[in-house]
């Protein structure tokens, strides 16, 4: 806790920012899902959030303990089968932005949550995709919330789970991405984007942040931006909207 | 006919050693009765298939049922990782076969409309379209556009547990629907067990809940808790105390070893294992269920609740 607030509250509200009124989320349970409401409650009421067990335009009146919660279903717009939200809704290119996270991540922002080590024979076995490669491929707009950390982000995942950049963004539109790909990676410290070539580029520093941190808690030679510039703290109103929400500090 | 028959009956009669099996449920409405009969009947060399392996497949992999996993995302909802899964895959103990979720899914669609596969726009550039060789592509014949494939899926069994059904299978499940009636469309037999069996002509009453008709299911169990610890939306709550409790059993194999024991092989059946449970710990996770507005007005009044202790998933 720094200034009254914590690095991951400021990451929930540098999401929660950038989220904008009437998008169609595709989210996931934790700080995505926090930063939704947030943005809900705030500037954005009109958010539509979909969650991959079929739940579209939720409202849920407690923080969801997992993706198929009933509290996610009841007083939602609708519910269709798992199938209908991949096919009816992230397939058919209704959803503006899908939030990922992931065990490692490297510069093109291929994100990797299945393995450390061989596939074959893992040092470590994770959960897997699940609906993140097809979030990566078709949101139209991808967000990737990260602790940043250098076991993180390194030169090179052990398992590519979901396509960043790999070779520029127009190289993954031949072959066969319908949505844009990450647009930026939101950590503890600050935000990245991608620059034309579909490298990470460091854009802005959350306060008290300098670029010699994030350097050092990044696995390769990370750019930064000529402009860097400096997000301004969690308003009270943010702050005191995050903590209502997050009561009992489920996952802050 | 009535097809009402004991778990143990329904698993002897139509589940079979090397048989690829189904348990539906999207973490609301898991079968742990039927899973936890499979381990006390020692099933052996099981393919077991499910989008979220969920707590229910670490325990039969634990137990010896699996021979391969077929899957697509492994973690314990809104806790973390599966331990024994972990353990097995790490040492080669039990085959995976791994998709994406929308790439599982549409192969019990694909299997469920007599599909031998379907095309999506998915899996590109990924790493798990070159490690699964099932994952293929084609060539739209009218666009030209490059697809990716996944191939149907049949498993020889599906099994779901659903909030209401009839004597003769008619099963009704509302709340959030995960992948159950493609399960049951795609597989060779279905086994249903219900909180509640009720006369046909309540079902008839409201047919939009039908998810699978009574005509493509081989055995029915009425069996009242058997979704537990996950969801059934309308009857109990997550019991996320024990959600969260499994990380630290399934860590240690002889914690879990001990847990098997005294909760699925000493058991005789799901009315044991709810007495085990006790009538406090059953009565708390009642009062949390999560009833929809038609059945609150029913009732009196909406039912709350709020386990505390998540933390966040993996994801």
């Amino acid at each position: 806790m720094s200034g009254g607030y914590s690095p991951e509250e400021m990451m929930v509200v540098a999401a929660a920012r950038r989220l904008r009124d009437g998008e169609r989320v595709f989210v996931g349970v934790g700080l995505p899902n926090l930063a939704c409401n947030l943005a809900k409650r705030l500037h954005a009421p009109g958010i539509e959030m979909i969650y991959e067990s079929g739940v579209v335009g939720a409202n849920p009146s407690r923080l969801p303990l997992s993706i198929g919660d009933p509290a996610l279903a009841l007083g939602a717009r609708q519910v269709c089968s798992m199938f209908d939200v991949f096919a009816l809704y992230l397939q058919r290119g209704l959803v503006d932005v899908g939030f990922l996270g992931a065990a490692q991540i490297d510069r093109w922002g291929n994100l990797n949550s299945t393995v450390i080590g061989a596939y074959d024979r893992p040092k470590v076995r994770m959960a897997g995709s699940g609906g993140a490669a097809d979030i990566a491929l078709l949101a139209r707009r991808v967000f990737i919330l990260l602790r940043h950390e250098s076991r993180r982000f390194v030169e090179s995942v052990d398992f590519i789970t979901s396509p960043g950049h790999p070779g520029g963004p127009g190289s993954m539109a031949a072959q066969g991405r319908l949505g844009g790909g990450p647009e930026v990676v939101i950590t503890d410290l600050g935000e990245l984007g991608f620059d034309t070539s579909g490298e990470m580029v460091l854009t802005s520093l959350h306060p008290g942040v300098t670029v010699a941190d994030v350097r050092a808690r990044t696995g390769w030679d990370l750019r930064v931006a000529g402009d860097v510039a400096t997000a301004s703290p969690p308003s009270e109103e943010e702050l005191s909207a995050l903590r209502a929400l997050d009561v009992g500090g489920l996952y802050l | 006919m009535s097809k009402l028959v004991s778990a143990s009956e329904a698993v002897r009669a139509h589940v079979h050693d090397g048989d690829t099996v189904y348990l539906g449920g999207f973490t609301h409405l898991i079968p742990f009765a039927l899973g936890h009969e499979m381990i006390r009947q020692g099933l052996r060399g099981l393919t077991l298939c499910r989008a979220t392996p969920d707590l229910i497949y670490d325990q039969m992999i634990a137990a010896g049922c699996a021979a391969k996993v077929v899957f697509s995302w492994a973690g314990n909802p809104g806790v973390g990782l599966l331990h024994a899964f972990r353990r097995a895959v790490e040492s080669g103990g039990v085959e995976v076969e791994e998709y994406t979720h929308f790439g599982l899914v549409a192969r019990l669609r694909a299997a469920a409309m007599g599909l031998p596969f379907l095309p999506l726009r998915t899996n590109f550039a990924t790493d798990l379209a070159r490690a699964n060789p099932e994952i293929r592509t084609v060539t739209c014949p009218y666009t030209g556009a490059r697809m990716s494939t996944v191939p149907a899926l049949v498993p020889d069994v599906a099994v779901l547990h659903v909030q209401r059904a009839d004597a003769e299978g008619n099963a009704q499940l509302w709340g959030i629907r995960g992948e159950q009636q493609e399960a049951a469309f795609a597989a060779r037999r279905v086994i249903v067990s219900a909180e509640e069996i009720v006369a046909e002509r309540e079902l008839r009453r409201d047919p939009d809940r039908v998810v699978v008709p009574g005509f493509l299911v081989s055995a029915v169990v009425h069996e009242p808790l058997g979704a537990h610890p996950s969801y059934a939306q309308g009857f109990y709550d997550r019991d996320n105390g024990f959600y969260l409790e499994w990380d630290a059993i399934s860590r240690d194999p002889g914690r879990l070893s001990a847990w098997l024991d005294e909760w699925v092989l000493g058991l005789a059946d799901r009315r044991a294992y709810a007495e085990r449970l006790g009538a406090e710990r059953v009565e708390a996770l009642r009062r949390g269920a999560w009833v929809d507005e038609g059945e609150a007005a029913a009732a009196g009044g909406p039912a709350g609740g709020r386990p505390a202790g998540a933390k966040e998933g993996s994801r």
